[in-house]
Parts: C-alpha cells; sequence; structure tokens
C-alpha cells in the first residue's frame, strides 16, 4: 500500500485512458462494454484513494463506490441484452455496422 | 340599443326604438328567404321536379309580411316619421371599432321594399313556368332565394358595412344567376365580367367607408347624418375630402348600377336565364347604386361639386346607352341597353338634388322594366330560345297576352301619359330644366334628358315593331310551334302590367303634392335643406304644363317616327334597307356601325386591359419568376448546400459520438485547468 495518492490517481488515469481507448478503437460491442467497465472501475479507484487520503470524508467514498459497482452492474445488464438483441437481427458484434441511425 | 335613443335625442329628430313585434317581422324578413335558400340547397336534389316548393311559398311568405311592414310604415305612420330601427346583435365588436348588426326600417326603405318583394314574388312565380325543363332547377331557385336575403339586408341594413355586406352578398348572387348555364363558355365569361367590374367599383366604395370612418367614427346611418353637416359646419370635414368621400361611394354605385365607364358588364350580363334579367338586372340589384346614394344624401349634398359629377355622368350613360340600344338585335340587349340609360337617368335625378323623382323613377322602372323582361322572356320561350329580333316579327297575333302586356310596358317606359313611366320621367325632366335656373351651363342636361326620352321611345317601339308587327321573319321549322306561355308566366306579366298603368298616376297625382312626395319628404328633408334648392310650386298651366307638353310630344315623335319604320299591327315597315337609312344621315353609316359595336367600349377595355394589362402581367411574371423566385430559391439552395455539408458529422456510429464527447471532455478540462484557475 502505497502512501503516496499521486500513485493511486495515476494508475486510475491510466485505466481509464486504456478504457477510453478500448471503447473508441474496439469495434466489437462486447469489447466497448468491457472497456467501459475498465472507465468504470478506473473512476471507482479514484473515489476509494480519494476517501483514503481525505479522512473527514470516513465511509462515504466506499458507500460512493459500492453505488457505481451497482450502477455498472445494471448497465452491463442492460447493455448486454442490448447486444444480444441487435446481434439477433443482425448477425454481427461490430458496432460500425449498426449505422441506419445515421438519416 | 341605447345608443340610437342617444343619437335620436342629439339630431332632435330622429328613428325610434322599434317594438318587439316590429324586430321580429323585420328579423323574419331577411330568415325566411335565408332559410328558403339553406333548405333548397340541402333538400334540392330529392325535390325533383318541383324544387320551387320551398322557395315560392317562402317569397310569397316574405312579400306577406314586407307588405304587412308597409302598410304600418307608409300607411298607418306607426313607425314615425323617420322610421324604427333597432340592434340584432353586435357584429364587430373590436376595441374602438363596434359594427352592430343594426337595421333602419323607414319610408325609403319601405318604399324599396315594395319593389323588391312584388317583382321578387312574381319572378319566383314565373320562374316556375320559365325553369319547367331546366334539369337543375333547384339550383336557381336556391340562388333566387339567397339573392332575395342579400337584397332584403341591403335595404335594411343601417350601417355602412353592413350595407357593404349585402353590396357583395348581391353580387355574389348575381354571379351565380348570371353563370347559371355555366357549361355555356359565353355565359361562365360573362358572370366573370360582372363580378370583376363591380370589384372595381366595390373598392372605391370600401375606400369610402373607411375614409368616413376615420372622419366621422362611426358607420350608422342615422350617426353618420347627425355627425356630417355637423364636421362640416364647424369645419372639420372640407369641401376637398367631402366630395372625395362622396366620390369613393358613388364609385360602388357606378359598379353595381353599371354607370359609365362600368356599364359593360350589365348588357353581357343578359347571358343569365330571363327571370334573372328581370329581377336582378333590372328591377332590383342594379338600383342598389341609386338607393345607395338616396340613402347616404344628408353625405351627398355636403358636395355640391359630387353632385354636379353624378348628374353629368348619369345624363352622360342615359345618352350613351340609349344611342346603342338604337341597333341592338338581341332583344334582351335591347333592354339592357334600356336599363342602363334608365338608371343614368336616375343618377341624373339624384345629382340635381331631385332625391324624390329619383326614387319614383326606381319604383316605376322597377315594374315597367321588369314586366319587359319578363315578357321578352316570353317571346324567346315562344319561338323556342330565338333571342334575334330579325327572326321574329309578326307575333302579336299568336301571342296575344305577352304582346298585350309588352305593349303596356313600351307605353309606360316611353313616357306616354297616364302611364307609370310618364310621371316619373317627368318629374326628372322637370327638375333637370328647374336645375339649370341655379347652374346655366347644365341646360344642357335637360336637353340631353330630353334626347333620350325621344331616343327610349323609339328603340322600345322599334323592339315592338320588330318583334310583334309586320310580316314573321321567325324559323319555318318553329313557325307552327309557337305558342303563348303557360299561366305562371302570364300571370306575372299581368301583374306587373297593373302597376306599370297605376302606379305613376297612384304615387304621382297630383303633381307636386303626390303621396310618394309625403312619404318620402321625411327622409330628404335634410338634404334639400342643405342643398338649398327650395323648388318653386308646380305650375301646371305655366312652365311645367308647357315641359309636360314637349316630354310627351318627343316621345309621340319617338313612337310615330318608329312605328313607320318598323312597322304597327299588321301592318310592315318600311322595307328600306339599313344602309341606305343610314346614308342619308350625316355620317350616318359610321353612327351606325359605332352604336351597332356598343361605341368600341368592349375593344376599348380589351385592349387596354387584355392586352396591355397582360404585357404588364407578363413583365411582373418574369421579375417575379427571376428576382422574387431567385432569392427565395437561392436562400433555400445556400441552406440546403450547408446542411448537405454538415450532414456528413453524422455518421451513426456510436464511437464517432464517443470520440467527439473525449475530445470536448479533453477541452473542456483543459480549459478548466489552465485557463479558469488562473
Amino acid at each position: 500500500m502505497s502512501q503516496s495518492l499521486d500513485a493511486y490517481l495515476l494508475l486510475a488515469a491510466g485505466l481509464f485512458a486504456i478504457g477510453t481507448f478500448g471503447f473508441l478503437a474496439k469495434r466489437n460491442a462486447i469489447a466497448m462494454l468491457m472497456s467501459i467497465e475498465l472507465m468504470l472501475n478506473a473512476v471507482n479507484l479514484a473515489i476509494v484513494a480519494f476517501a483514503l487520503f481525505t479522512p473527514s470524508l470516513g465511509a462515504q467514498g466506499s458507500v460512493i463506490a459500492l453505488f457505481v459497482m451497482a450502477v455498472a452492474a445494471a448497465e452491463a445488464t442492460v447493455g448486454l441484452a442490448i447486444v444480444i438483441a441487435i446481434y439477433r437481427n443482425r448477425r454481427t458484434p461490430l458496432v460500425d455496422e449498426y449505422a441506419s441511425m445515421r438519416e | 340599443m341605447s345608443f340610437f335613443a342617444e343619437a335620436g335625442g342629439h339630431a332632435g329628430h330622429g328613428p325610434e326604438l322599434a317594438d318587439p313585434t316590429a324586430q321580429l317581422l323585420i328579423t323574419l324578413l331577411m330568415a325566411i328567404p335565408l332559410a328558403g335558400f339553406a333548405l333548397s340547397v340541402i333538400l334540392g336534389r330529392r325535390l325533383g321536379s318541383r324544387p320551387w316548393v320551398i322557395a315560392v311559398p317562402a317569397i310569397i311568405a316574405t312579400w306577406l309580411i314586407a307588405m304587412f311592414l308597409v302598410w304600418q310604415t307608409l300607411f298607418v305612420g306607426a313607425y314615425g316619421e323617420y322610421g324604427i330601427t333597432f340592434t340584432l346583435y353586435e357584429w364587430i365588436p373590436a376595441g374602438q371599432f363596434r359594427v352592430d348588426a343594426n337595421f333602419l326600417m323607414d319610408n325609403l326603405t319601405a318604399v324599396m321594399l315594395i319593389v323588391v318583394t312584388t317583382i321578387g314574388m312574381l319572378v319566383h312565380v314565373y320562374s316556375i313556368g320559365y325553369m319547367s325543363h331546366d334539369p337543375s332547377k333547384w339550383r336557381f331557385f336556391a340562388y333566387l332565394n339567397l339573392f332575395m336575403f342579400s337584397m332584403l339586408l341591403l335595404v335594411l341594413a343601417g350601417n355602412y358595412l353592413l350595407v357593404f355586406a349585402a353590396w357583395e352578398l348581391v353580387g355574389l348572387s348575381s354571379y351565380l344567376l348570371i353563370g347559371f348555364w355555366y357549361h355555356k363558355r359565353s355565359a361562365a365569361l360573362a358572370n366573370k365580367k360582372a363580378f370583376i367590374t363591380n370589384r372595381v367599383g366595390d373598392v372605391g366604395f370600401a375606400l369610402g367607408i373607411m375614409a368616413l370612418w376615420t372622419t366621422v367614427g362611426t358607420l350608422n346611418f342615422t350617426e353618420v347624418f347627425t355627425l356630417i353637416p355637423e364636421k362640416v359646419a364647424g369645419g372639420e370635414l372640407g369641401p376637398v375630402l367631402m366630395a372625395g368621400i362622396c366620390l369613393l361611394l358613388f364609385m360602388g354605385a357606378m359598379g353595381k348600377s353599371a354607370q359609365f365607364p362600368l356599364h359593360v358588364w350589365l348588357p353581357d350580363a343578359m347571358e343569365g336565364p330571363t327571370p334573372v334579367s328581370a329581377l336582378i338586372h333590372a328591377a332590383t340589384m342594379v338600383n342598389a347604386g341609386v338607393y345607395l346614394v338616396a340613402r347616404s344624401s344628408p353625405v351627398f349634398a355636403q358636395s355640391a361639386g359630387a353632385l354636379l359629377l353624378i348628374a353629368c355622368l348619369g345624363a352622360f350613360t342615359a345618352i350613351l346607352a340609349a344611342s346603342i340600344a338604337l341597333t341592338q338585335k338581341d332583344i334582351k340587349r335591347v333592354l339592357a341597353y334600356s336599363t342602363l340609360s334608365q338608371l343614368g337617368y336616375m343618377f341624373l335625378a339624384l345629382g340635381v338634388g331631385a332625391w324624390i323623382p329619383a326614387i319614383f323613377h326606381l319604383v316605376t322602372h322597377g315594374f315597367f322594366k321588369g314586366l319587359l323582361f319578363l315578357g321578352s322572356g316570353s317571346v324567346i320561350h315562344a319561338v323556342h330560345e330565338e333571342q334575334d329580333m330579325d327572326r321574329m316579327g309578326g307575333l302579336a297575333g299568336k301571342i296575344r297576352i305577352t304582346h298585350l302586356t309588352m305593349l303596356i310596358g313600351t307605353i309606360a317606359i316611353a313616357g306616354i301619359p297616364p302611364l307609370a313611366g310618364f310621371f316619373s320621367k317627368d318629374e326628372i325632366l322637370g327638375e333637370t330644366f328647374k336645375f339649370g335656373v341655379y347652374e346655366q351651363a347644365f341646360y344642357v342636361l335637360f336637353v340631353v334628358g330630353m334626347i333620350v326620352a325621344g331616343m327610349t321611345a323609339f328603340y322600345m317601339w322599334r323592339l315592338m315593331g320588330k318583334t310583334f308587327y309586320g310580316k314573321s321573319r321567325v324559323d319555318p321549322h318553329v313557325e307552327p310551334k309557337i305558342h303563348e306561355s303557360p299561366w305562371t308566366m302570364t300571370l306575372p306579366l299581368i301583374l306587373l302590367a297593373i302597376p306599370s298603368i297605376g302606379i305613376g298616376l297612384a304615387l304621382g297625382w297630383p303633381l307636386g303634392d303626390s303621396t310618394i312626395k309625403h312619404w318620402l319628404e321625411p327622409v330628404f328633408h335634410e338634404a334639400e335643406v342643405t342643398l338649398g334648392r327650395e323648388l318653386p310650386k308646380v305650375q301646371l298651366f305655366g312652365i311645367d304644363g308647357i315641359l309636360i307638353v314637349i316630354a310627351v310630344s318627343v316621345a309621340t315623335l319617338g313612337i310615330v317616327i318608329a312605328a313607320a319604320l318598323f312597322g304597327i299591327g299588321r301592318k310592315d315597315g318600311r322595307s328600306e334597307t339599313v344602309r341606305s337609312l343610314t346614308q342619308r344621315i350625316p355620317f350616318g353609316p359610321a353612327l351606325y356601325r359605332a352604336s351597332f359595336n356598343r361605341w368600341y367600349f368592349d375593344d376599348l377595355n380589351h385592349l387596354l386591359f387584355v392586352r396591355f394589362g397582360g404585357v404588364v402581367a407578363e413583365s411582373a411574371a418574369i421579375f417575379d419568376r427571376a428576382v422574387i423566385d431567385g432569392i427565395v430559391n437561392g436562400t433555400a439552395k445556400v441552406t440546403q448546400g450547408a446542411g448537405d455539408r454538415i450532414r456528413r458529422i453524422q455518421t451513426g456510429k456510436v464511437q464517432n459520438y464517443a470520440l467527439g464527447i473525449a475530445i470536448g471532455l479533453i477541452v473542456i478540462s483543459i480549459v478548466l485547468l489552465f485557463v479558469v484557475t488562473r
């Protein structure tokens, strides 16, 4: 356990950057969902780190992190369900094929 | 309601409020024809061959109510000297601008009601016979009822805006009825011509109403007539403005009453069925202009200049139309030009301030011209829809009732005593002569009036001679089938012949102290005082007697010449051709051609408005397409092009959007970190 907040925040930023890159670069819808999870976890890490180094926050930081996890789980469920529904229609998981909303 | 009581009190005299019975009757008078119109339209097709079962009883009921009101107004005097008014409902409440649906029933309205409802009813009855072979006669009766409603609204309305609405309604019914046989191209063109020509006059009328509103601040007759003299006396209304208002209102009258130069529509309106010509284009609607000027007499009396112009235009129309009537071959067109000419007489009378003779002539003319038109319809019916008088002749013995009634009409219009036309025409001529005393140069108006009287007698006897007397020129195939019309047609002829004989004597005798004068004196008293032309007493054995002798001899001369040329009884006219006859008169052939071609007014209008106006319209259309449309379409093109470019960023790919969000986030973060926090 490091004694520096910077280390945690650098890790969180790195994870968030990886997640963002994955979301923007991956064509596969499942991989994009995974990237979103990565971003959410990066944020969670930052929150918990802030909570650790700010005593006045007490348990609040952990509570927020738990909320984020719950929402992330719900989001992942709905997201996967949508991906499956689209996959059944389009027979492909690749998002750049889902362009019929363009016009 | 209390409105009028105040206005009346203000003027010292004025209309009283109507009692509930009178209110109900006046409302019914308009409501019944309107209901008849609505029912005829809704049920018309289902009534089969008898669509008149709604329309005709409705008009007979209207006539009975009207006669009761006339009796109450003119004979009992139940509504006082100045008539009654009432407000049915608030029509246009728009802040300061407030117009009610109010009605004015006075002696002038009553006199108009006699003409409108009596002739209207007889024409309805006549139409049963005349239109019996027409497949869509339910439409005809529906339109006739609509016309009756509009015309009654016109004469009963108590303010200028309501008159204007009725004015347009009669115009509409006239349009519908002229074009009743719309499959005939000439009828379709004629009704458009009538409508458009009337629009020209209506623009003036509308502007006149607006001018009244801005200067006087009200449109109610009773208020306008008290406020206008006050404003003129107070110097608020200058003579130029006053003349402007009068002439604008007169423009409307010119359109509706077909005065030069807006006279071109009336002869073409004869394309409509003959009962329509009799009712609308001879006896009632075309009189609306005369009625408007007479009704507005306190306004017109304030502008002697405008009145003088009206007199000159009336006299000019009278002689112009009479000269055209001399040579026309179509029996209905002769009568149409005769109507124009007689309307010119009425405006001449109004212009010289002879308000009562003008209305008197309106009444008598309504009856005998209605009779003549219905008679011509009966003739046309008898010779199987032939209107060319060169293909008639010798009909007197075959259609006796028609011949006799038309003879009465002819003598009446020619002005031979004691028939109706003599009294009214003589009064107009007499007053015009006396007008010359005030304005020396305008003895010419009297001379024109005399010449027209002679011409009227001539062309009417020409019509009689060519139609009824001498040898028959009817198509040999039609000849054996000539028959008198059914009783529904001859009965109205007989019923109209009675007033054509007697109404002049009944209303116009004794001269100078006649019944009609007593009736209308209260209405026109104010205008007469304003003009300040107190008329000298009638001298039957002085100047008036001499005028009567001159007028009657001129009329007789006209008839004698026409009888010699065109025949009387079994005797044929002279067998001279038009060519040899006209060559003996200086400029004869040229004058004949000009008259026959209606002084080329239609050609002039064609050149001015169709050809030249067409060029203007064409260039306007080019300007419109190139410049106006160019700007509008250009704007659209630019927007579309820009949209087309920007549209590309809308890819539909979720990752592109996410990239945009990410970049936006980064930019905002940088701004927050390096700009805002510093």
